[in-house]
């Protein structure tokens, strides 16, 4: 498949946004029950919601370039019951609206007491929007990969593999920002967010090799003998009924020459998960908060060349009827 | 149930690219706006078509064979692209079983394209919708047409009627019995997608010829060539009958 930029974007940036949410929240868990101190309210939860809306809206935004009609998308929201990009059409706003809320809340600090748990620590307002965003962002994750996952015949895609490697990509981004965010905004959980991205990092370098091997390892169901069903061991295709391309050889063919799959293939590894640790643990080490974003840094860039290749290894059957031109 | 489709007998078709001429100049004449092409004079000349002819090779020279395969929207039976569209742009007809694409709905997300294995669907740069074959929907049930040319313009332009067109669940229609009297079968089986469009594969006569059957056995020339007589000294068949 051709990757596209927009939606690399889309999928990176949400990621990101959803990772720093859950930081936030587990933070404010944490929290409640006296196992961090709790941070200010207003720098920590209302600025990192802040951030995190933020990402959330360049992702949506990137989204609309991927479309030929941006004036419909409203339209994309009605097909809930079959159809994972409408789910994520709906899911994505409301997400948004409940950081927002959740963040807002904090900034006002708004916090009526709703219940009170017998250790004595009090479930308010802010409590219960973060978990009802907590469910959306998940809801999130899996909406996103399962665009991608449930098409049986693009084999890379159609595994839990994918709705695990967004879910752990997306978190380990996410708390390597929440990282670099509380070096100004809460200095005392740095240790605990950093610790926090060290291991999902690690997690999602797991996840990625398990796909990554998983994908080496398959053998494709469709062949030219099935696709014009002719039983022969050697077909070639002499012509594809045009001769200057079309929409067939542009959107799934990535284009891209072996060596730069190649360098993608070793560089993704490097740049989301080898890198953005080593700064994380130097951070940690030497007390240099510019290692914490230059983690971010390295890691979003890793990400984007991981969702690249993501969509580039991708093969799509259809590519049997497009191998040759005359 | 109807389930209109087409059946295009590979023994028949000769590569010639009238269905697609033919497919091109109705769709692009008719209410949905035309098919538009970038280039089409240029050097790099491209466009949306609902049809395409390929050409494939089969075997090594010089014992090869070359297949022509017409390839349109199969409107399959199960149709994957029709569950992900996003609007319900894409969506299969209920009363005739053709899958459509309503493009006044359409965003051009492109998640259909996607989703279909085998290629059919085409994006229109220009009118940045999805776009794909619609049987001529908007030729087959036209009642200002005369009933034999109320057909796909790809069926009606085939010179050598390798194209069929009908109701492949009715068992009594033309597609039907071709289908099951000449082998029809579907493209990319293994994704259970269940193609209405069916192909009937090439077929070689061929005659088995045993030795015997090519030369008479009572041949004249052969008097020549008898074998010699069995000697006297041997016994014959009337030393065995003649007691």
């Amino acid at each position: 498949m051709r990757p596209t930029l927009s939606v690399i974007l889309l999928t990176t940036l949400i990621g990101a946004g959803q990772g720093l949410f859950l930081a936030l929240y587990s933070v404010q868990l944490y929290a409640l029950f006296h196992l961090l101190p709790a941070p200010d309210a207003r720098a920590f939860y209302a600025a990192g919601s802040l951030l995190a809306l933020l990402l959330l809206a360049a992702g949506l935004t990137a989204s609309f370039f991927h479309l030929g009609h941006p004036e419909r998308a409203w339209r994309a929201a009605t097909q809930w019951r079959t159809s994972w990009l409408s789910r994520e059409v709906i899911v994505l706003p409301a997400l948004m609206g409940s950081v927002c809320l959740f963040g807002a809340a904090h900034w006002i600090d708004w916090r009526p007491a709703l219940a009170s748990l017998p250790s004595g620590a009090l479930v308010d307002v802010t409590l219960l929007l973060g978990a009802l965003a907590t469910v959306l962002t998940f809801a999130l994750f899996l909406c996103s990969a399962m665009i991608y996952a449930c098409l049986p015949f693009l084999r890379e895609w159609h595994s839990p593999l994918t709705v695990l490697n967004f879910i752990l990509l997306g978190g380990a981004s996410g708390f390597t920002l929440a990282t670099a965010f509380a070096v100004q905004a809460a200095p005392p959980l740095v240790g605990f967010l950093a610790g926090w991205a060290l291991i999902i990092t690690g997690l999602g370098l797991a996840a990625r090799l398990w796909s990554l091997i998983r994908n080496y390892r398959l053998r494709p169901r469709s062949t030219i003998q099935t696709a014009i069903g002719v039983k022969h061991p050697k077909v070639v295709q002499k012509s594809q009924g045009a001769m200057g391309g079309s929409f067939n050889t542009r959107e799934f063919f990535h284009g891209a020459s072996p060596s730069t799959m190649r360098s993608v293939l070793w560089g993704f590894p490097l740049l989301a998960f080898a890198l953005p640790a080593a700064l994380v643990s130097v951070g940690l080490a030497s007390d240099l908060p510019a290692a914490f974003v230059a983690a971010f840094a390295t890691q979003f860039v890793g990400l984007l060349g991981e969702r690249w290749f993501f969509f580039a290894q991708a093969h799509h059957p259809q590519n049997l009827y497009y191998q040759s031109i005359s | 149930m109807t389930q209109l489709a087409l059946v295009i007998d590979l023994n028949v078709c000769v590569g010639c690219h009238a269905c697609v001429t033919s497919c091109k100049e109705w769709n692009t004449s008719g209410s949905a706006g035309p098919l538009v092409d970038q280039n089409p004079y240029s050097a790099e000349p491209t466009g949306t078509f609902f049809n395409r002819v390929q050409t494939f090779e089969i075997g090594e020279f010089p014992a090869t064979e070359t297949l022509h395969l017409p390839k349109s929207c199969l409107h399959c039976e199960e149709p994957p692209c029709v569950p992900v569209c996003p609007t319900g742009a894409s969506y299969k007809r209920k009363e005739d079983g053709i899958v459509l694409v309503d493009y006044d709905k359409c965003i051009g997300c492109k998640y259909c394209a996607w989703a279909c294995p085998y290629g059919a669907r085409e994006f229109d740069e220009q009118n940045k919708v999805m776009k794909k074959c619609t049987l001529c929907v908007d030729r087959i049930y036209d009642q200002s047409l005369a009933e034999a040319d109320r057909k796909p313009a790809c069926v009606k332009a085939c010179p050598t009627s390798a194209r069929l067109f009908g109701d492949i669940h009715d068992p009594a229609s033309e597609v039907s019995m071709a289908i099951r009297g000449n082998g029809g079968y579907q493209l990319m089986p293994e994704w259970s997608t269940q193609p209405a469009n069916h192909y009937l594969p090439r077929r070689q006569s061929r005659m088995k010829i045993h030795p015997d059957e090519l030369e008479r056995s009572d041949n004249p020339r052969k008097l020549d060539a008898q074998l010699p007589k069995p000697g006297t000294a041997g016994p014959t068949i009337e030393d065995a009958v003649g007691w």
